[in-house]
C-alpha cells in the first residue's frame, strides 16, 4: 500500500521535493545545451531559494515550459518527464540527439527518510547531472552551435519515446533515489550515429544545399510538446513578465537536525516577492556599460527556424528571437535583449558586477552582450559583492528582474501559420522549396528582395533598421538608434554603424541560385576529367608539399 | 608504525569497510592536470556540501554549492567542479607536485594519485587521533610519449572519450548511496568535514600518490595533507 506509512506531511514534503527536482533537472539539462558555460557562485549562507543546496539558476521560459509539460502532475509510474535535445541544420534538417528521462518506478523504499535522505541524495542526483550533461555527445556539439545548426529542447510528460534516436542508441544512467512511493531513475538516451553531423563537419564544410540529411526521423507530433532553442540569452537572471508566473516563489529553508532523524525540521515557507512594477517598452535607453550591437548578428540565427513555425502554434517550435520589437507580448516567445529594441532601463546596481555577471553568463562568441534589468525596488536583492571567488556573481539579486516580452523582427505572425494537420507529409516544412509555407515567410522572402531562395539569405535582407537599409520594415520592430558598442565616429569617415547598414544587404551569390548551381553542376562534372588530368601532372609538386607538413 | 601525525598514510590496504575504486587513465604529459583535475573535481562535487550552520536546539542550515564548468586545453573534455578557489588551488597544487614527481627521474611515466576520505576518531590521550578511510579513489596514470602533431591530435580527443567514461565510472559509485559518514553535531562536525573553507565543506579528505620507477618498484611518496588537521603529540 502506498504512502499508508507516510506522514501527511512528509507526503507533502516529498510530492514538493520531486516537483522541483523535475524542474531543476530541466534546468540543468537546458542550461547544458546552451552552447555556454555555467557558472554559479557558492554561497556559505543559505538564501533559502536554493533547492537541494545547489546554485541552479531558473531561466523562466524553461520553468514555465516544464511546468506546462507537467500540467500539475507528477512523475509516476508510466508517467515519465522527458526532455528531448535536437539539432537542426540551417536547412531546416532535424535530428533528436538524446532524450532525458525522470521516471518513477514501483520499488519502494519505505524506511528511507524524507526531508532528510531523499532530500541529500535528490542533491546528490543533480550533481551527477551535472556532470553527466558534460560527457553525452551533445555537449560538444552544443558548444559549437550557432552558425551551422542550433540545438532545441522539447518537454512532454507521458511515454518515453526513443524511437527517434536511430538505431544502436546508447544510455547512460545519472542516478535513481529512492522514496517510499517510489524510485526516481534519471538516465539519458542518446544517438551515437553522429558520424555526419561531427562537429568537424560543421566546421569545416559550407551547408549543402538542397541535400536532405538522412537522418529524419518520422516523430510523431505529441498534442502539445514544442520544441525550444537551447540558446537562450536572456534567461539567466531575468524573470520574465508571464501571465501565469505566481507572485510567490517558494522557498525551500532547509533545517536539517542532528539529533535522531524523527526530530528533522523541515520548513518550507512561501516568500512573497513584490510583484515587479512594469517596465516602459518605449524607452530604449541603451545600458550604461555598452553592448556590443547584437541583434545583427544574432538574428542570422533566426534563419534556422523554418517558416512553418509560427507563434502560437502547439506543435512545433519557436523561433529564437534576439532583435526585440515593441509590445505584442506573446507568452512564447524569447525575449531579446538585444540592445535596441526596448532593452528596459538599466538598475541602479552595482553595474560592474551585472555586467560582469553577464559577460560570464553570455560567452561573447559573436559578441553579443545582454543586460539584466532590475526594477526601481531594491527589495530582496543581495549587493553582488566581488569575493575572492571572484570568477563568477550570483544571480539571486537579480530574481525580480523583469523583461517584456517582444515580438521580434522575424517571428512569423499567426496569420501565416500553418498547422501540421493540413500537410501530408511528415516534416514538410523541412524539406526543400515548400514554397507554399516559404512564401508566407518574411524571413524567407522578404518583399524587396524576391528572389531569395534560401532563409539565410532571407534573414541578411530583411533588416528592419532604421537606416539606410531599405530591409523589411516589420511593423513590430523599430530600432530607434543603431549604435554599436566600442565604434566611434571621429577616427574614421564611416564609423562601424553606418559601415553596417552600407553593407548588410549584399547582393546574393550567385552561386547560391539554384539554377545556377544546378547547370554549373554539370559543368563541373564535365570539367571534371580535365582538371584531374593537370593535377595529376602536378603530383611531384603536391607530393613535396605534403612531405613538408609532416 | 603510529605516526605522530593524524593518521598514517594510507598506502597501506585500506581498512575494513573502506570502499575503494581505481580508474586508470593513459594520457600525454601535458594532458596530466587536467585529467587529475577533472576526475578529483568530479569526486568532490559528489563529496561536498554548503556549509553547515548549526542553530539552536542541533538543528543546522546548509549552505549553496556553485558550480561552473571548466574547458580543458589539451583535451577535448570539460567538466563541472565546485565554484570554490581555495578548494580548486588545493587540488590544483597536489596535482601540480604529482605531475612534476611523474616528471621526475626514475619515473617510467607511471603512477598513482589517492584521493582518500576519511573520519577522524578522537581517542584519549596519549593516543592521537584515528584516521578512519571510508572511501579511496585511486588513479592509475600511465604517461605516453607521442611521436607527431596528428598522434597529438587524436590523443586529444581518445583521452576526452575516455575521460567521459571515466566521469559515467564515477557517478555510478556515487549512485550506490553506500555509506556516508552519519551528519555530525556540531562538536563532530572536524571529524567529518573539512571546515576550513569558506564557502563549500567537502568530506575530510587527502591526496596522496605513487611513482612507479622503471624498475617496477614502487617509490612511496607520500604527500602532506592539503588542509590542516593534525594534532601533533
Amino acid at each position: 500500500a502506498m504512502g499508508t506509512d507516510l506522514s501527511s506531511q512528509d507526503r507533502k514534503d516529498l510530492d514538493k521535493f520531486i516537483k522541483f527536482f523535475a524542474l531543476k533537472t530541466v534546468q540543468v539539462i537546458v542550461q547544458a545545451r546552451l552552447g555556454e558555460k555555467i557558472c554559479t557562485r557558492s554561497s556559505s549562507s543559505p538564501t533559502g531559494s536554493d533547492w537541494f543546496n545547489l546554485a541552479i539558476k531558473d531561466i523562466p521560459e524553461v520553468t514555465h515550459e516544464a511546468k506546462k509539460a507537467l500540467a500539475g502532475q507528477l512523475p509516476a509510474v508510466g508517467r515519465s518527464m522527458c526532455v528531448e535535445i535536437s539539432l537542426k541544420t540551417s536547412e531546416g534538417d532535424s535530428m533528436e540527439l538524446e532524450i532525458w528521462c525522470l521516471e518513477m518506478n514501483e520499488k519502494c523504499d519505505k524506511e528511507i527518510k524524507v526531508s532528510y535522505t531523499v532530500y541529500n541524495r535528490l542533491s546528490l542526483l543533480l550533481k551527477s547531472l551535472l556532470a553527466i550533461t558534460r560527457v553525452t555527445p551533445a555537449y560538444r556539439l552544443s558548444r559549437k552551435q550557432g552558425h551551422e545548426y542550433v540545438i532545441l529542447y522539447r518537454i512532454y510528460f507521458g511515454e518515453v519515446q526513443l524511437s527517434g534516436l536511430g538505431e544502436g542508441f546508447q544510455t547512460v544512467r545519472v542516478g535513481t533515489v529512492g522514496t517510499p512511493v517510489g524510485t526516481i531513475t534519471l538516465s539519458c538516451a542518446y544517438r551515437i550515429n553522429l558520424a555526419f553531423m561531427s562537429t568537424r563537419q560543421f566546421e569545416r564544410t559550407p551547408p549543402i544545399m538542397g541535400i536532405i540529411i538522412d537522418h529524419f526521423v518520422d516523430r510523431p507530433y505529441p498534442s502539445s510538446s514544442p520544441m525550444h532553442p537551447c540558446n537562450y540569452r536572456a534567461g539567466e537572471d531575468n524573470g520574465a513578465v508571464y501571465p501565469s508566473v505566481e507572485d510567490s516563489q517558494e522557498v525551500c529553508t532547509t533545517s536539517f537536525s542532528t539529533s535522531p532523524p524523527s526530530q528533522c525540521v523541515f520548513t518550507v515557507t512561501k516568500a512573497h516577492f513584490q510583484t515587479p512594477p512594469p517596465v516602459v517598452t518605449d524607452t530604449l535607453k541603451v545600458p550604461v556599460m555598452g553592448l556590443a550591437f547584437s541583434h545583427q548578428l544574432s538574428s542570422s540565427r533566426l534563419s534556422y527556424q523554418p517558416a512553418a513555425l509560427g507563434v502560437g502554434s502547439a506543435d512545433m517550435g519557436y523561433p529564437v528571437l534576439f532583435a526585440g520589437g515593441l509590445n505584442a507580448a506573446h507568452p512564447h516567445q524569447l525575449i531579446g535583449p538585444g540592445k535596441e529594441g526596448g532593452v528596459p532601463p538599466v538598475p541602479s546596481q552595482p553595474a560592474h558586477g551585472t555586467q560582469a555577471d553577464q559577460e560570464r553568463m553570455c560567452t561573447p562568441q559573436d559578441g553579443v552582450h545582454y543586460t539584466a534589468a532590475t526594477p526601481s525596488s531594491s527589495e530582496d536583492t543581495e549587493t553582488v559583492s566581488n569575493s575572492s571567488e571572484g570568477k563568477c556573481a550570483s544571480p539571486y539579486d537579480l530574481l525580480e528582474t523583469i523583461f517584456i516580452r517582444k515580438v521580434g523582427a522575424f517571428v512569423n505572425k499567426p496569420i501565416n501559420q500553418v498547422t501540421m494537420a493540413n500537410l501530408d507529409i511528415p516534416f514538410a516544412m523541412f524539406a526543400p522549396k515548400n514554397v507554399e509555407l516559404e512564401d508566407n515567410d518574411p524571413m524567407v522572402n522578404p518583399p524587396e528582395s524576391p528572389e531569395t531562395e534560401s532563409p539565410l539569405q532571407g534573414s541578411l535582407h530583411s533588416e528592419g533598421s532604421s537606416g539606410s537599409s531599405t530591409g523589411n520594415t516589420h511593423d513590430d520592430f523599430v530600432m530607434i538608434d543603431f549604435k554599436p558598442a566600442f565604434s566611434k565616429d571621429d577616427i574614421l569617415p564611416m564609423d562601424l554603424g553606418t559601415f553596417y547598414r552600407e553593407f548588410q544587404n549584399p547582393p546574393q551569390l550567385s552561386s547560391l541560385s539554384i539554377d545556377i548551381g544546378a547547370q554549373s553542376m554539370a559543368e563541373d562534372l564535365d570539367s571534371l576529367p580535365e582538371k584531374l588530368a593537370v593535377h595529376e601532372k602536378n603530383v611531384k609538386e603536391f607530393d613535396a608539399f605534403v612531405e613538408t607538413l609532416q | 608504525p603510529l605516526s605522530t601525525r593524524c593518521c598514517a598514510p594510507s598506502s597501506a590496504a585500506p581498512a575494513m569497510n573502506c570502499r575503494a575504486e581505481v580508474l586508470e587513465v593513459s594520457v600525454e604529459g601535458r594532458q596530466v592536470e587536467e585529467a587529475m583535475l577533472a576526475v578529483l573535481h568530479t569526486i568532490l562535487l559528489h563529496r561536498s556540501t554548503g556549509k553547515f550552520h548549526y542553530k539552536k536546539e542541533g538543528t543546522y542550515s546548509i549552505g549553496t554549492v556553485g558550480t561552473q564548468d571548466v574547458d580543458c586545453d589539451f583535451i577535448d573534455f570539460a567538466y563541472v567542479r565546485v565554484s570554490s578557489e581555495e578548494l580548486d588551488r588545493a587540488l590544483r597544487k597536489a596535482v601540480g607536485e604529482f605531475k612534476d614527481a611523474l616528471r621526475g627521474s626514475g619515473s617510467d611515466g607511471m603512477g598513482q594519485i589517492s584521493l582518500e576520505f576519511y573520519q577522524k576518531k578522537k581517542s584519549r590521550w596519549p593516543f592521537s587521533d584515528e584516521c578512519i578511510p571510508w572511501e579511496l579513489w585511486t588513479i592509475k596514470v600511465n604517461v605516453v610519449n607521442l611521436a607527431n602533431e596528428q598522434e597529438r591530435q587524436i590523443c586529444r580527443e581518445k583521452v576526452g572519450e575516455k575521460l567521459c567514461e571515466k566521469i559515467i565510472n564515477i557517478v555510478e559509485v556515487m549512485n550506490r548511496h553506500e555509506y556516508l559518514p552519519k551528519m555530525p553535531t556540531q562538536s563532530e562536525v572536524d571529524n567529518v568535514f573539512d571546515t576550513s573553507l569558506k564557502d563549500v565543506q567537502p568530506y575530510l579528505y587527502k591526496i596522496s600518490y605513487q611513482i612507479t620507477d622503471s624498475l617496477g618498484t614502487s617509490v612511496t611518496t607520500t604527500m602532506r595533507r592539503l588542509i590542516k588537521d593534525t594534532l601533533a603529540l
